[in-house]
């Protein structure tokens, strides 16, 4: 069995249903038809015009940091920041990035980049995103 | 405004820290029969009882504490908000006063923290066999670190972190610094829960929790109560000479929550619905953050207190690092802000919080301040913020 015969048997599963697996994996937002307000989320009406249509939208998988913190609580240290994507700001975790505020900047650029969080008992993968210092 | 302003005619708190031989019921007591003291009156007088409490937010505090101290069937309102929960019970007690449902109403705000650890940090799941999502986001696991953080002291970091992206200006040193303010202040604050000064090498070296965060910028879990007695016009001239004198005028009382922001969907926005309830307040009173005295604002965290500075426009807007290097917020400064130690020394008791950073403006306004008294303090204001989110903010005034 070849390398990817194996990855076409995996089963995958995203680790929040916002994140969209597939070739080249993007966060879906929930856009407000009338003023395009965007929702992670389920939203019964729009909290910004009360609209109560809404589209799926592709949410630009390269921005900013706008803002960040270093969590040293517990065994290791994370990054969380707050990624400006083309005008919908994303939270996420950073990573691929020492967690020191030498190397964590603000204004730096980002892209989306997934890895696995391994598999469950019935073989089906785990998928996790975050955001890592764009190429 | 005339017949319509609302008096504080009794004020107290415990001292905050650890009190492990008393409950709620009986922290919530202690400082309810000391404000009634204060006010010359008992239980009898009380028309409506609003009672804040959010780690028993389902255990009526408010009847517990009336089978404690008094028990008369007027109206109990036991309310929730977050860091808000002191505040919003004030609210409800002015709010039924200034409409007629009563000519006396008393607020109380209580918790038992001590020892609770981080907020906003939800345990683990039971370990399952196989992925399952859950909850509103499908998540198959715990978020806090796979998508960024929840804890309270990552979560306020972000928000003076992104004020710093927005304005720049801020630094590790500078954060710091706002926290050796507050601590240097608590030094004269007999009832703050830490009075220990720190050098800013101290604060800076010490455990770090959320950078730029380390642990003695964060405020301290802790239990405590305030509680706080407001009458009418007409109320207030019926009681004794004494009492009318040390009367405190409530010029504004705002509560408000977040208006739609792109940005509060992912990172609460405490800035937003502050700006909104100080310039509420400030029109109501018609008094402007230039005639402020003294001001008590949420310094939950070092990083928040910076935002507000702006929020409350005790400065230009983005002038809020400028506005701290002028020294202007220290208790001898033109401004001076969080004179009583702040949530970071004097601690935060949540729903204790929102009426006991207002006591503290009544002690200054009344001359009752003692060592950290600020001379001739004629006018304050209290803010308060709990997220989701809630801002509360008082504006008080010394009688004429």
């Amino acid at each position: 069995m070849n390398e990817s015969d194996n990855t076409a048997l995996i089963k995958q599963i995203p680790f929040v249903d916002y994140l969209v697996l597939g070739e080249e994996p993007y966060l879906m937002a929930n856009e407000c038809n009338q003023c395009q307000a965007r929702y992670f989320d389920r939203r019964n009406a729009c909290s910004c015009c009360f609209g109560d249509q809404f589209t799926k939208v592709k949410v630009a998988s390269s921005g900013v940091v706008t803002s960040f913190t270093i969590v040293e609580m517990g065994p290791v240290p994370y990054v969380s920041a707050v990624v400006d994507c083309d005008g919908t700001p994303v939270r996420c975790t950073l990573i691929g990035v020492d967690p020191t505020p030498e190397k964590v900047q603000l204004g730096m650029s980002v892209e989306l980049t997934t890895y696995s969080m391994g598999e469950d008992s019935e073989g089906t993968e785990a998928i996790a995103f975050g955001f890592t210092p764009a190429q | 405004m005339g017949s319509e302003d609302i008096w504080i005619i009794g004020s107290n708190m415990t001292k905050f820290g650890k009190h492990p031989e008393k409950d709620v019921v009986d922290l919530a007591s202690e400082a309810s029969v000391a404000a009634l003291r204060d006010a010359e009156m008992t239980m009898s007088d009380i028309g409506v009882l609003g009672v804040g409490n959010l780690m028993n937010a389902g255990a009526g505090i408010g009847q517990q504490l009336q089978k404690q101290i008094g028990q008369t069937g007027v109206p109990v309102f036991n309310v929730s908000n977050a860091c808000a929960t002191g505040a919003t019970a004030l609210r409800v007690a002015i709010m039924a006063v200034k409409a007629g449902e009563a000519d006396v109403g008393m607020a109380v705000g209580v918790e038992k923290l001590a020892g609770a650890g981080l907020l906003g940090q939800r345990g683990p799941k039971p370990q399952s066999e196989t992925w399952e999502p859950s909850g509103r986001f499908g998540a198959i696991g715990s978020t806090e670190g796979r998508i960024g953080t929840n804890i309270m002291p990552g979560v306020f970091a972000q928000v003076g972190m992104e004020y710093g992206h927005k304005y720049g200006g801020t630094s590790f040193e500078l954060f710091a610094r706002i926290s050796e303010k507050n601590h240097a202040h608590s030094t004269l604050n007999p009832l703050a829960a830490y009075q220990k000064r720190f050098t800013l090498d101290e604060i800076m070296n010490d455990v770090m929790i959320a950078y730029p965060n380390t642990r003695p910028m964060c405020s301290g879990n802790c239990d405590g109560a305030a509680a706080m007695i407001v009458v009418n016009d007409e109320k207030k001239k019926s009681m004794p000479a004494e009492v009318q004198k040390r009367a405190i005028k409530i010029s504004a009382s705002v509560l408000t929550s977040d208006p739609w922001e792109e940005g509060c969907q992912i990172l609460p926005d405490v800035n937003t619905l502050t700006r909104n309830a100080a310039t509420q307040a400030y029109e109501q009173a018609g008094i402007g953050p230039e005639d402020l005295d003294l001001v008590e604002l949420h310094d939950c965290f070092a990083t928040a207190e910076l935002v507000h500075y702006d929020n409350l426009m005790l400065c230009e807007q983005g002038g809020a690092v400028d506005f701290f290097e002028s020294g202007a917020p220290w208790r001898d400064g033109t401004k001076p802000v969080n004179v009583s130690g702040g949530l970071q020394s004097k601690g935060h008791p949540i729903a204790a919080t929102g009426i006991a950073n207002i006591h503290e403006i009544v002690m200054h306004l009344r001359g009752e301040a003692g060592d950290r008294q600020i001379e001739g303090a004629k006018v304050g204001l209290a803010h308060v913020i709990g997220l989701g989110s809630a801002c509360g903010v008082h504006i008080l005034e010394k009688a004429a």
